[in-house]
């Protein structure tokens, strides 16, 4: 128990003098939640739209109304000419355009139908759906409350209710892919790199000479990063729910315990990366090219699985993040329990069992 | 009156496959002894060290170090031996106590053994004013000190030195040379392979290692008169140059 302590305390000293161990420790889970919270998003907000309203009547003004009063528009511009909507385009002030007939009103009261031209910079095609889409909502919204003033031979209207995140904020999706991803880093590339460090340094010929059972020497490398795992994912937790505001809906305890669980899994990936190879240089390759790009890619975060072609698809099933995102995502933001999530437990649970035991023998294996 | 023996190897053989890296090697090291082990790259001494150190399992053949088996205690081996390799083993980013800390930790001393050791071992090497010194920032020659010390901190029965000096300038081997004899005149057996010649002379009996086999055994003097040759340089030469494998 003492040695370990020894070996422990050891351990902690090498992460403390090393700043870019420390920076990769805690500033890159900070980093990475401010980026994907703040600046990366698939939100859009305050997109910069010009009118074109020639008639200027009640029924026009409050359309606009509406969409000025809409977060996702700032209305930039009311300019009086079709040819005036293409400069802006060009000069990029602009992401959308409504052009409003002449006499819209009188229109609208007299024949019960209206045209409203929408226009969109489609040169970035993802915002440009989304703000038509945008657009069209806000005038069938509108449409639906002067038509209540009428009596319809039928109406449908449809409510729609966003489960689980009703606001559509990107945070749901991320916050458990980036701890996916920082547990992931964290755990594998630090503790293959820990590990072939002492073999690159010559020292593991020592340790190994040394009274020390092999698998002290595992635990005593491993343990450290766990803790310091623990505190990253406390950390993301916190900065999830107080800066980007996103609420934990189910069990705390049990997110903990299931994160634990993942970053054993991500530990033994690294002892096994460790076992293969004897430099750091290597590691670190493994490391990031062959765990943090698939987890990345493959885990569901950045691009949904099931639109993934078989090969990909059945590929998928061999990255540990894809099953912890799917229980993240279950506990975190669906406020499900164990028993909704014990098959992709079960299986995370199976790969670390696996992992370790490889990686154990092939430490064996060396000795002999 | 019968010297006792601390290591005792017979016909112990490491094969890979068809490749023998010891062959049947058979010798014994006395208490106090200071046993140097000599080969070319690829002679098989590191082999045999790791062997003898319970790193690794011999395929046949027998060994005892300091009293246990090899086959069957490596544990207990482990327990009784010190080790320096050529890298002088000091974790680079940890103070010289922190080192010595470490060392004694692992080795199983008490906490009132580990603040014993760490002053009486500062003040006999003159460190009290760098203990809290990055071992980085340590001259080579002190490192090496410092390394050596801290394998025998334990006060292990056979200390093994794998290359000890390598890139150090002679004046500090000298004075390494000297922990060395020092340490031997207490009762503990060093068991060390080198490169340096002068060194094979420093040393109280020299084993040459050829192609996984000792071929010569016995004490500086008599290899010498053995091979009718001047220094131990050309004793070397005249056995290492028969050897057939190509050294890694």
């Amino acid at each position: 128990m003492k040695q370990f302590l020894v070996f422990v305390r050891k351990e902690w000293s090498h992460i403390w003098r090393d700043p870019k161990t420390l920076f990769i420790l805690f500033g890159m889970p900070i980093v990475q939640i401010t980026i994907f919270g703040f600046a990366l998003t698939n939100e859009v907000k305050n997109a910069q739209i010009a009118i074109v309203d020639p008639s200027k009547d009640v029924s026009t003004t409050a359309l606009i109304n509406r969409i000025e009063a809409s977060r996702y528009f700032e209305v930039k511009d009311y300019v009086t000419s079709y040819n005036e909507i293409e400069e802006k385009f060009k000069e990029g002030k602009i992401k959308i355009a409504i052009v409003l007939p002449q006499d819209f009103n009188a229109t609208l009261a007299h024949t019960n139908t209206a045209q409203i031209q929408i226009i969109a910079d489609a040169s970035d095609p993802n915002t440009a759906t989304v703000l038509t889409n945008y657009a069209s909502a806000i005038i069938q919204d509108w449409q639906t409350d002067l038509n209540k003033k009428k009596k319809l031979p039928y109406t449908i209207t449809s409510e729609l209710r966003m489960l689980y995140n009703p606001e559509l904020k990107g945070a749901f999706n991320f916050v458990p892919g980036v701890m996916a991803m920082v547990l992931m880093l964290v755990s594998t590339l630090m503790t293959s790199i820990a590990i072939v460090r002492e073999k690159e340094l010559g020292m593991m010929e020592v340790l190994l000479v040394s009274p020390l059972k092999p698998i002290i020497i595992i635990l005593a490398k491993t343990i450290p990063y766990l803790l310091l795992s623990l505190v990253n994912i406390i950390s993301i937790l916190l900065l999830s729910v107080f800066a980007l505001e996103l609420p934990i809906a189910g069990s705390l305890p049990l997110l903990i315990g299931l994160s634990l669980l993942f970053t054993i899994t991500s530990l033994s990936l690294g002892l096994l990366i460790s076992s293969v190879t004897n430099s750091q240089q290597v590691a670190m390759l493994i490391s990031l090219m062959g765990l943090f790009l698939p987890t990345l890619m493959l885990s569901g975060f950045m691009f949904p699985i099931e639109n993934m072609p078989l090969p990909l698809r059945i590929l998928s099933n061999a990255v540990p993040a894809k099953w912890y995102y799917f229980i993240v995502k279950a506990v975190m933001i669906k406020g499900l329990g164990l028993k909704a999530i014990w098959k992709e437990t079960s299986i995370l649970i199976g790969m670390t069992v696996f992992l370790l035991v490889v990686s154990i023998k092939k430490y064996n294996v060396r000795l002999s | 009156m019968e010297r006792e023996k601390v290591i005792e190897v017979k016909e112990l053989t490491k094969k890979y496959g068809d490749f023998y890296a010891t062959n049947a090697i058979t010798f014994d090291v006395y208490k106090g002894e200071i046993f140097g082990f000599l080969g070319a790259n690829g002679a098989g001494k590191t082999t045999a060290m790791r062997m003898l150190c319970g790193l690794s399992k011999p395929s046949s053949g027998q060994a005892t170090v300091a009293g246990f088996d090899v086959f069957h205690n490596p544990d207990d081996i482990k327990r009784n031996i010190g080790y320096m390799s050529q890298k002088f083993s000091l974790y680079e980013d940890l103070t010289v106590k922190e080192n010595i800390r470490f060392y004694s930790g692992i080795y199983g001393l008490s906490s009132k053994q580990i603040i014993e050791k760490t002053t009486s071992l500062l003040s006999k090497l003159h460190l009290e004013e760098e203990k809290n010194t990055l071992v980085k920032s340590l001259p080579l020659g002190w490192k090496q000190k410092l390394a050596f010390s801290i394998a025998i901190v334990h006060n292990p029965a056979i200390v093994f030195l794998d290359e000890p000096t390598g890139g150090v300038d002679p004046i500090t081997r000298r004075e390494f040379w000297e922990m060395i004899y020092e340490a031997s005149a207490r009762g503990t057996t060093i068991f060390v392979t080198t490169h340096y010649m002068d060194e094979a002379e420093y040393c109280n009996r020299v084993s040459i290692m050829v192609d996984g086999c000792i071929e010569a055994l016995d004490t500086p003097i008599n290899l010498k008169k053995q091979f009718n040759a001047k220094t131990m340089d050309d004793v070397f030469l005249m056995l290492a140059r028969k050897a057939k494998r190509q050294a890694d």
